[in-house]
């Protein structure tokens, strides 16, 4: 499998040399790379095609600028004309009288239930009040999960068991919105394949009735090729307002997206990435195209990162980071800090090229470790931390039995810690600030 | 009628021609195009080229195309080939060679054992607790007796679904409370299958994950091992079941699943008359691991033992749309 479009595409221009300008063979043969690349990530077939032709247009002739190599020359056109397929961020656009009505669809297993109760869920943080409609009676047990989401949330859910024709579920659920006065109506219709037109007639007449102001097609980050072929089908039969990818906590590539955008035209909204129901964030074209491109997720990873920092902590500590005053003290913060993150493959998957690390870390081992560095750090007196070089040989002892750890650990650790200030002195007068620190702070 | 191997009976008249119906559309364009290609009978580049779109487009993978692709062009050129039929029946060929995968044989109707562990797993939404269902009238139909463990604690709903499809299949399901321990229900499972109930096979119904989260596959292992400490050699079949509309993560999603619990087979979900799981032949082709049923729909009945050349057949009529 490809980990990285950049490395690859390096590889063909290494032998390139410096010429001022991409020609037409240069271009051809990174052109292979990047369709390899994107057949890999699962982006249609016929899509595929296209896009190649739209980028070797721009790209043949493209002057190749001073900063960048031919590699990257031709990786920001890709990006960006992936980023131009893959369209503009779009909220939802509920405007209007309300009640609103959110209709979801899709395959099944696709998550449209899961995603149901995630959307209510972040709808009532904007002020609304939900509505959540069970109007999948074909599954077993789907009414069931919807009233537990429900439940969980604590929003309401309107759900006639499985008798009732859908229709008439979501006509007397819309009476009850008003009457209640819920302001958003969001309702979980039937998974089905693609090919049962009896289930679509029904889709085709809820969305009548219900005359929604979103029409949201629920599929799965995973899907194949056949991904056109599921979006263009609900497209032309119902007609979708938006896209939402499931399940991109996975480690597919997601070319479904760039498919499916590329086919209906609408925007993806939401992606869903746990499956926890706070797992459901906006779309961010230009991370998406990263990912597909199996370039990482630097900036999801960086906002992580800030999210979780506090912000005047973390200018305080780049502050001594560049003055080289960076102390175990500061050291054992930036691990916690760093520890509340996630688990440490999960951030190594996000930075281009460390996805193969990030695969043969054992996350189980790379824990353990941190927790023996956080033990030794904390088994020291602030003294201690803050000018390791009184540690002598009696003082190593008494850390080594205070963290249950050997005096080797503690020699290991201060070893490594000696290396890192080195490092982040040369490092004072580069522009690295924020996430370098934070690598720094791994020592990685 | 259409060529439709996966839909197993049980298609009333009307239903038969709502299908034919929906699919008119999408054979007539390119069934020119095959047809013009394999009665060519010239052997060129373009028919190369077409052949890995067709592979390509049914999510065989392009390392996987490429090498079926050049394993045909050798044997073409090899054996003097010079009719495209023949040359498409060498792709089947080599096809179905990578699926049978050396496997050894499907190990779950076994008389000689008293239990029968499956354990099944997959990631979220792949229909593992449908499956399961089907499995479960499969094997009752045979004369065996059945029982289910509802270690699916998490996911909302999941054994009452489960319930539901016992409840259908005519087998009992063995279950503790929703956000319970899994190891629990399976321990409590294999007692009650061993004892009380005197079951022939019992399926280990598991909490869909993503194979990328750590602590949820550290979890499978755990039932795996419970399971193995109460019957010799369990569980005797681990299953991988797969929505046929997944592309190339299912790869990566077999091989995970492998490394952690062992995955024997894999159970293609969600056929239909587009999506067709080709992906499983690059599963077969780099992991070694074989299909061992197919799923076609949501009826209880809908679920067949696997047959390389059917689905083979099915897999290259996949083109006959766009």
């Amino acid at each position: 499998m490809f980990d990285n479009l950049s490395d690859k595409l390096q590889d063909v221009f290494d032998n390139l040399g410096k010429k001022g300008r991409l020609t037409e063979a240069d271009v051809d043969r990174a052109l292979r790379q990047v369709r390899l690349a994107l057949l890999e990530a699962d982006v249609n077939y016929k899509v595929v095609k296209d896009f190649i032709v739209r980028v070797k247009e721009r790209a043949v002739g493209a002057d190749v600028m001073h900063s960048l190599s031919p590699a990257q020359q031709v990786i920001k056109i890709v990006h960006e004309e992936l980023i131009n397929t893959l369209g503009e961020a779009a909220p939802l656009n509920l405007s209007g009288a309300p009640p609103h009505v959110i209709m979801l669809v899709g395959l099944q297993g696709s998550g449209k239930t899961t995603t149901a109760g995630k959307l209510a869920r972040r709808l009532r943080k904007q002020g609304r009040r939900p509505l959540l409609v069970a109007a999948d009676t074909y599954r077993p047990a789907a009414v069931k999960q919807l009233e537990v989401l429900g439940e969980q949330l604590d929003i309401p859910v309107h759900s006639e068991g499985v008798e009732p024709p859908p229709p008439e579920i979501v006509n007397r659920a819309l009476k009850r919105a008003r009457r209640e006065a819920r302001d958003v109506v969001i309702i979980d219709t039937a998974g089905r394949l693609t090919i049962d037109d009896q289930m679509m007639d029904e889709l085709v007449k809820i969305k009548a009735l219900s005359k929604p102001d979103e029409v949201l097609l629920v599929a799965d980050a995973m899907t194949g090729q056949e991904a056109v072929r599921v979006a263009s089908d609900f497209h032309e039969r119902v007609g979708l307002t938006g896209i939402i990818l499931t399940k991109i906590d996975g480690d597919a590539r997601g070319g479904a997206a760039i498919s499916m955008r590329s086919v209906t035209g609408v925007p993806i909204k939401f992606v869903g990435v746990s499956e926890k129901l706070d797992g459901l964030e906006p779309f961010y074209p230009d991370r998406m195209a990263s990912r597909i491109l199996g370039m990482g997720d630097v900036l999801t990873m960086i906002e992580k990162a800030e999210e979780v920092m506090d912000k005047e902590e973390a200018a305080r500590m780049e502050k001594k980071l560049r003055k080289g005053e960076f102390d175990l003290d500061d050291f054992l913060k930036q691990m916690r800090q760093m520890r509340k993150m996630g688990p440490i493959t999960s951030l190594l998957s996000m930075i281009p090229g460390m996805g193969q690390i990030a695969k043969e870390i054992d996350p189980e081992a790379t824990d353990k470790q941190l927790k023996h560095i956080e033990a030794i750090i904390s088994s020291m007196t602030l003294e201690e931390r803050r000018n390791p070089r009184i540690i002598n040989a009696s003082r190593k002892r008494r850390i080594a039995r205070g963290s249950g750890t050997t005096v080797q650990e503690v020699n290991e650790l201060l070893s490594q810690f000696r290396q890192m200030q080195r490092l982040m002195k040369q490092l004072q007068s580069g522009k690295r600030g924020g996430l370098g620190g934070l690598l720094g702070g791994f020592g990685l | 009628m259409p060529f439709n191997p996966f839909r197993r009976a049980k298609i009333d008249v009307e239903d038969q021609e709502r299908i034919d119906r929906s699919l008119e559309k999408t054979r007539g364009g390119i069934l020119g195009r095959l047809g013009t290609l394999f009665q060519a009978n010239e052997i060129t580049d373009e028919l190369w080229e077409e052949l890995e779109e067709i592979l390509i487009m049914g999510d065989v993978g392009v390392e996987t195309t490429m090498k079926l692709v050049d394993a045909t062009r050798d044997r073409v050129r090899r054996e003097g080939v010079k009719k495209i039929e023949d040359a498409y029946q060498i792709l089947k060929e080599e096809m179905v060679r990578i699926l049978q995968a050396d496997a050894p044989p499907l190990d779950i109707d076994n008389p000689h054992r008293l239990l029968t562990v499956v354990l099944v797993v997959g990631v979220n939404g792949s229909g593992k607790t449908t499956t399961i269902g089907k499995l479960a009238n499969y094997y009752r139909k045979k004369g065996k007796r059945v029982v289910l463990a509802a270690a699916d604690t998490f996911r909302a709903a999941a054994i009452d679904q489960l319930k539901i499809w016992g409840k259908r299949a005519g087998v009992s399901v063995i279950a503790h409370k929703p956000g319970g321990d899994p190891g629990a229900v399976v321990y409590d499972a294999i007692r009650a299958s061993q004892e009380s109930r005197d079951a022939d096979i019992l399926f280990i119904d598991t909490a869909g994950r993503l194979h990328t989260n750590y602590n949820l596959m550290k979890e499978m292992e755990k039932i795996r091992n419970v399971a193995r400490r109460q019957v010799h050699k369990a569980p005797h079949e681990v299953l991988l079941v797969l929505d046929a509309t997944t592309g190339q993560n299912a790869i990566t999603q077999a091989e995970k699943f492998k490394q952690s619990v062992g995955v024997t087979g894999v159970v293609l979900t969600k056929l239909d008359n587009t999506a067709k799981g080709g992906v499983v032949i690059a599963i077969a082709d780099r992991l070694g691991v074989p299909v061992r049923f197919v799923g076609t729909g949501e009826g209880i009945d809908d679920i067949a033992e696997f047959d390389p050349w059917v689905f083979v057949e099915s897999l290259l009529e996949h083109d006959k749309r766009t």
